[in-house]
């Protein structure tokens, strides 16, 4: 199982064991890390699951879609990082990826 | 700490109560005989097939075992005795509670008319009435669905993509009446006649006929709708009776404080089933709304652990139809001028409802920068000319 490492806007890491196929957000939910909302439940409807990702582990994700660009696109946080861990499906070349959470969803 | 309903709110509870750091016993009790799920995908992606159920669940399923979280399915509360602060179940249980949250969600109103009893005729809340709604689309021709709601609209748009033949039935003089505004009723209409739906509106229904099983609706004496597969939306009702019962108070749902309290100190209540105040709308609401689920069982959680967390968020909502996706913030209705930005020919645009000059609400249809952009104007005073302009950057009205 591939490894996911989230870190909390204060710094504590979370070190969680993903499934393939199954998106960095439900990782983060279903092993209570704190910081993801996700109320709409990864229809890419509400953006309260925004991450930060850094450019290393970017280069191996699949770009952002239309709808998850334009849903970031007017978020506060927002920097060339930012994703919707809902729109990310783990697999094993992910292992490792490190994540971090931001201070707020909006 | 016990938790009556098995819903959305229910297992985001469980979850936050983990997540706050509380080690005790958590114990959820409900009807149903799955885990708790997301119902919103239930008329659209689930009903179409593209969605399992395994994708639905709010938790994976493994996930109260490995969180010491004790989940009853297939089990219905009877009572709740606040003396003893325990409750009785219907197979003979006792459970006692120190803190109790209440989320029992609610259920669809149901007809009582001739024929209303006959086979073929669906209501949709749950999974168990989807799968045998989708079970019966595969033979069925014709579908009739009395409503013309977000619930009966959905589905509208599922099985015409699908190949039925689609009536929608509204009994007022336009769909989504209760819950928008006559410009966004006639959009909708438009675009659900334009991919073959047949809405009727001013089309109250009086009964059903067939043998057995419905092949006919009976609108008065004039109007006969042929269908042999019959889907019932036409609101929904909360469940407040053990609350009351109980002698909790009720009215329009379980009311509650800003911290979702009810009026016993240790019984909090959270999502559909709540009449609760909202500080930023000025006035008491009862949603049927899923972050207000989750959020509310957040701010109750919070409080069950004695913080001191207020519930105070704008509502919102989302709606699918085809390739259609609608997202709201707030209430049109409490807007005094709407403004319109895009194109609604090209189903891309948003109208924004604004109350003195103020931003209060929005509707976009595949607009999320719209939506997301009324999340952050809320409440306050916003260039209109420029709101209306497609070619001036959202982010230039935000400063």
């Amino acid at each position: 199982m591939p490894i996911v490492k989230f870190i909390e806007f204060n710094g504590k890491e979370h070190d969680i064991d993903a499934n393939n196929g199954e998106s960095i957000m439900v990782a983060a939910t279903s092993n209570l890390v704190p910081g993801i909302d996700a109320d709409c439940g990864g229809e890419c409807s509400c953006a309260t699951c925004h991450v930060l990702i850094g450019a290393e582990w970017q280069s191996k994700l699949e770009t952002r879609t239309d709808s998850e660009e334009s849903m970031l696109d007017l978020n506060p946080d927002r920097t060339d990082e930012s994703r919707l861990s809902c729109q990310i499906i783990m697999s094993d070349n992910l292992d490792g990826i490190v994540v971090n959470l931001p201070e707020f969803q909006y | 700490m016990v938790i009556i309903g098995a819903g959305q709110a229910a297992g985001q509870a469980a979850a936050s109560l983990r997540q706050e750091g509380y080690e005790g016993s958590i114990t959820i009790i409900g009807e149903e005989s799955q885990p708790p799920y997301q119902r919103p995908p239930l008329s659209k992606a689930y009903l179409s097939g593209e969605l399992p159920m395994e994708r639905v669940l709010v938790r994976p399923a493994k996930f109260y075992d490995d969180k010491n979280i004790t989940l009853h399915t297939g089990t219905r509360v009877e009572s709740i005795n606040r003396g003893t602060k325990s409750i009785a179940t219907d197979d003979g249980q006792t459970f006692n509670y120190e803190k109790l949250l209440i989320a029992t969600g609610s259920r669809p109103r149901k007809l009582s008319i001739p024929g209303s009893d006959l086979n073929g005729i669906h209501y949709l809340r749950t999974i168990d009435d989807v799968d045998g709604i989708r079970a019966a689309m595969e033979n069925a021709k014709s579908l009739c669905i009395v409503g013309g709601g977000y619930i009966g609209l959905e589905v509208a748009a599922v099985a015409a993509s699908s190949g039925l033949k689609v009536t929608v039935l509204e009994m007022e003089s336009r769909i989504l009446q209760r819950v928008t505004t006559p410009e966004m009723s006639e959009y909708y209409h438009a675009l659900h006649t334009e991919r073959g739906v047949n809405v009727m509106v001013n089309t109250g229904v009086s009964g059903f006929s067939g043998e057995g099983s419905v092949n006919e609706v009976l609108c008065g004496d004039d109007v006969r709708v042929q269908a042999d597969l019959v889907i019932v939306g036409i609101g929904i009702i909360p469940n407040v009776e053990l609350a009351e019962a109980a002698g909790i108070d009720c009215e329009n749902g379980i009311t509650v404080d800003a911290h979702c309290r009810t009026s016993d100190e240790d019984i909090y209540a959270a999502g559909d089933c709540t009449n609760h105040p909202n500080p930023i709308l000025g006035r008491r609401l009862r949603l049927e709304s899923v972050p207000n689920a989750m959020e509310q069982a957040r701010v109750a959680c919070a409080n069950m652990l004695g913080g001191d967390k207020t519930y105070a968020s704008v509502p919102w909502f989302w709606s699918d139809q085809y390739d259609l996706k609608l997202q709201m913030v707030g209430f049109s209705g409490d807007g005094d001028e709407s403004v319109l930005r895009g194109d609604k020919a090209a189903n891309q645009f948003a109208v924004f409802y604004l109350k003195d000059g103020n931003v209060v609400a929005v509707d976009a249809v595949n607009s999320p920068k719209e939506f997301m952009v009324c999340k952050q104007l809320y409440g306050k005073a916003v260039d209109k000319a420029a709101l209306a302009d497609p070619e001036v950057e959202l982010k230039t009205l935000l400063n």
